[in-house]
């Protein structure tokens, strides 16, 4: 029981080093904006040309302007991504301590999905900014954690212990662990995209994102670089949802006697595939693309999130897994 | 067809064309006068099909189908449905009557089978052939060609990288095209062909290479596409070729694999009963553990059926069936869908006479095995009514100060089972089939005690009790024994659907995840500031869509030329639009002025 209590300390521990991350990034985020107002002000040409300077996959242009500026102020830059790091390693060490309290894989209902989800999201976002500096996306994928993790705590927790006899099985492993990454890799694309459509809409005009708290959107990179970002999460994304919906095929071919039943988890793991089966289709389709291809990836990602809460809560199915409701008989 | 009316081929003059459209003038005396204004073409209804093909295989339709289709399928998870739940359709209909009436009559309890969600996928299908079979043809004749010419500059290009060298233009234009090419002689990386150029623009002979990478983009594509097709196909025939039994066996009892034995029984259009294999199977016993720690009290934890299998050929073996791990015997799997206890029942009636005598299967109703079960007695001897009893089975049995009973556990530590006696006409003399799990009694008599409550009576495994009012008496037998539910699936499609389903998967990877790019070389020899001769060396890429290794791809080109003495990378030739259609069309002008 020691091992558990441990577990649910460090996920508070995670909860609280992120939260410190996503004050960081916010602060470095706004500094970075009045770095560009300055620099810009002094020195016009050699700032606009390193500024212009972006690759279809480098959206970090314009960095070296800030760092040129005032090396100090991307302190608050290096504060967060170490407390990122911190947390992320608390959470992990969290979910390998679940893991043994409970004596088997530490992703067999909704508290522990989350912690995992909420440590996907946080691996991808630490993957990668290794290579490159994506650290605009911190404050928003360091907000979701913490509020995952909250939640998790405060509303899906139950204690740890081991799973019925439909669970037991290595595709548990398998079906749920890449479930989870997805849904990992679909957060990061979320907050991609929703930052697309709200620098989208200021660079169009928007009178109420002209306001000076939105400024911080020019340091965001342009729409088309994060459209670009958002797509390739995505992609990998979407394989992954492929995989996951048929792995999940096959166990239930094991374990129901039968591959698909439009269980409310199959059917919303369906609608999921396909709303980011029509977000590729729409990229590619003139009229399609750009802001509208981007309310696909949103709409999919609340899809993603009602499969994960509304449909364990709402409707009684086969995937009933949270734990929270011990009603169902205990028949195989 | 509405091309007629703009085309007008040069040094044609307009009167030659006059007059030879569709739109001939009308001849006099018509009495109708055309209307005015502009002469839309007709389109006939051969015009009006071609139209509807061209909009249902358009991107646009496909993409308005699976959002469509996203939303269909909504309501299924909402709503119960029939396949998954019959009794809360009822269940639903009875709360709603009229709502549920109409919900019903749009199918909306058949979501998945009904005509409007049908429709959907299959013209979404039919969308999906009539884009991909072009695209197959197309790409086939794709396959073939070679990569496009060198462009006579680079300037544009999103990924440009210049050096110079002290080999030959030949020598770095075969090192660069080896590079391009890749370990494998078979499967090339790029698609590479050498080329020289005369001096032009300012240059001398030039030696160029022009590659091309990642056809296999297109391939998987078209796979994926393919292979839902495929997948469509075989989950069809699956239905069609498919039977489902479901049985109750008893420990100790067995059944055979035959259409009669099975309880339930489904079966697909083309089902023949020649493709049951007739072995049989006993079930010899039945484990289960649930945890009895103070987390997870009473959960499940396994459940095994020991059972053996007698095979057509009259061979025997023993086996174990588990939750997770179906039985297969001759291509049909065994599935363990559910357990319980099924007591053994005796009753004599009044007359003393042997009435029923057999093993009743109590359906668990709680984490507790709290099941219920009912026997319905027939009057064998003469002036006796017919007798029901509606059962209560406790395998842990706790009795309260009030005589109400409760079960605290669900292994038989202390088993007890509750009964409540009805008796008249159970209708079991009307030959109407009859649910054997339930006892309608609106229209028996219970029997009561002297304050007109229900009387419960309390039966111990070995026990016998007499059963109120003279009916007789109720005997427990000593061993509880257990019961599973099996299910027996046979799909002969699973293999096509599961093969359908990773070719889809591995298509969709390679179509994503596949870079498709271009690299072209240029190289001649030139003099540099001390006079002295060395190679001049230019690179370019270009991608289709985002490509953030397209810059790598070029700078390692770059690496394979040979005594390269400075080399210049620069990624900076792009603005912010990486859109793929300005930098194609970029490369369509400069392949233009060639």
């Amino acid at each position: 029981m020691q091992i558990a209590e441990l577990s649910v300390l460090l996920v508070w521990g995670a909860a609280t080093a992120l939260t410190i991350a996503l004050v960081a990034f916010a602060i470095d985020l706004g500094r970075r904006t009045e770095a560009r107002a300055d620099a810009h002000a002094e020195a016009r040409t050699p700032v606009a040309v390193g500024a212009g300077s972006t690759t279809a996959g480098a959206p970090a242009g314009g960095s070296g302007a800030a760092e040129g500026a005032a090396p100090a102020r991307r302190r608050a830059a290096g504060i967060a991504m170490s407390t990122t790091w911190l947390g992320t390693a608390m959470l992990l060490v969290a979910i390998v301590l679940r893991g043994l309290a409970a004596g088997r894989t530490p992703w067999a209902n909704m508290y522990e999905f989350t912690l995992v989800g909420s440590f996907m999201a946080l691996a991808v976002f630490l993957g990668m900014n290794v290579r490159k500096d994506y650290k605009f996306l911190g404050a928003f994928v360091t907000g979701l954690a913490v509020l995952f993790l909250v939640l998790g705590l405060n509303v899906f927790y139950i204690a740890a212990t081991g799973v019925q006899p439909a669970l037991q099985n290595y595709w548990l492993v398998i079906h749920v662990g890449v479930a989870i990454s997805a849904t990992g890799i679909f957060t990061v694309a979320f907050v991609s995209s929703v930052l697309q459509l709200v620098r989208d809409s200021r660079d169009s005009g928007s009178p109420y994102l002209q306001r000076p708290g939105f400024r911080w959107l020019d340091r965001v990179p342009t729409p088309t670089s994060l459209e670009a970002l958002s797509f390739r999460l995505n992609a990998v994304g979407f394989v992954l949802w492929t995989f996951t919906i048929i792995g999940g095929a096959i166990w239930a071919e094991h374990a129901w006697g039968r591959y698909w039943g439009w269980d409310p988890k199959e059917v919303w793991s369906f609608v999921i595939w396909v709303v980011y089966a029509a977000y590729l289709h729409a990229r590619t389709t003139r009229g399609w693309d750009g802001r509208r291809a981007a309310w696909f990836v949103i709409v999919g990602y609340l899809c993603v999130l009602f499969n994960f809460t509304g449909v364990n809560l709402i409707f009684n199915g086969k995937h009933s897994y949270s734990g929270l409701n011990t009603d169902s008989t205990g028949g195989a | 067809m509405s091309d007629k009316a703009t085309y007008r081929p040069e040094g044609i003059h307009d009167a030659f064309t006059e007059g030879r459209g569709d739109d001939a003038p009308a001849a006099p005396g018509d009495g109708k006068q055309k209307p005015s204004g502009p002469n839309l073409p007709t389109l006939g209804w051969r015009g009006m099909l071609r139209w509807t093909w061209r909009q249902l295989t358009s991107m646009r339709v496909a993409l308005m189908l699976l959002m469509l289709l996203a939303v269909a399928a909504v309501p299924g998870s909402v709503l119960p449905q029939r396949g998954q739940d019959p009794a809360k359709v009822l269940e639903y209909l009875g709360d709603h009557p009229t709502l549920g009436e109409w919900l019903d009559r749009f199918g909306f309890f058949e979501v998945y089978s009904s005509v409007w969600f049908s429709a959907i996928y299959i013209l979404l299908f039919v969308s999906l052939v009539g884009c991909i079979v072009p695209r197959t043809l197309s790409h086939a004749r794709a396959l073939r060609n070679r990569p496009p010419k060198t462009p006579v500059r680079f300037g544009r290009f999103p990924a440009t990288a210049e050096a110079s060298t002290t080999a030959s233009p030949d020598a770095v234009v075969d090192a660069v095209a080896t590079h391009l090419r890749g370990p494998w002689r078979r499967l090339p990386t790029f698609r590479v062909d050498v080329g020289a150029e005369e001096p032009r623009l300012g240059r001398p002979a030039t030696r160029t290479v022009a590659a091309e990478r990642g056809y296999l983009r297109e391939t998987g594509n078209l796979v994926f596409h393919l292979a839902l097709l495929g997948l469509l196909v075989s989950v069809a025939l699956g239905q069609l070729l498919h039977y489902r039994g479901q049985a109750i066996v008893t420990e100790g009892r067995g059944f055979a694999n035959a259409v009669v034995d099975y309880d339930t029984f489904d079966k697909g259009a083309w089902f023949r009963p020649a493709s049951l294999s007739p072995f049989s199977m006993t079930l010899d016993s039945f484990d289960s553990e649930f945890a009895s720690d103070t987390v997870a009290f009473a959960q499940a934890r396994d459940f095994t059926a020991h059972v053996t299998v007698t095979e057509p050929d009259g061979g025997q073996h023993s086996d174990q069936i588990k939750v997770n791990s179906p039985l297969t015997v001759d291509g049909a799997k065994i599935y363990l869908q559910g357990n319980g206890f099924a007591p053994e029942i005796t009753v004599k009636d009044g007359a003393g006479e042997m009435a029923f005598s057999g093993r009743v299967p109590f359906l668990p109703e709680d984490t507790m095995y709290t099941s219920r079960g009912v026997v319905k007695v027939p009057d064998v001897s003469k002036g006796q009514e017919q007798v029901g009893l509606i059962g209560y089975f406790l395998p842990t049995a706790v009795v309260e100060e009030d005589g109400s009973a409760r079960s605290v556990f669900p292994q038989p530590q202390n088993p007890l089972m509750v009964l409540e006696v009805y008796r008249g006409d159970l209708g079991l003399d009307d030959g109407v089939p009859q649910n054997v799990y339930r006892l309608d009694t609106a229209n028996l008599t219970p029997s009561v005690d002297d304050d007109g409550q229900p009387i419960k009576l309390l039966v111990k495994p070995g026990e016998t009790v007499e059963l109120p009012d003279g009916l007789g008496s109720v005997t427990l037998g000593e061993d509880v024994p257990r019961y599973v539910a099996l299910d027996l699936r046979y799909d002969p499609s699973l293999g096509w659907v599961l093969t359908f389903a990773l070719l889809a998967l591995t298509g969709l990877a390679v179509s994503l995840f596949t870079p498709r790019r271009r690299v072209w070389v240029r190289s001649w020899e030139t003099t540099d500031d001390d006079g002295r001769a060395v190679t001049h060396v230019e690179l370019a890429g270009l991608a289709r869509g985002d490509d953030a290794g397209l810059q790598r791809e070029v700078d390692k080109a770059l690496a394979a030329v040979p005594g390269v003495a400075d080399g210049t990378s620069d990624d900076d030739t792009t603005d912010d639009t990486t859109d793929d259609d300005t930098v194609a069309a970029d490369h369509q002008r400069t392949a233009t002025e060639d």
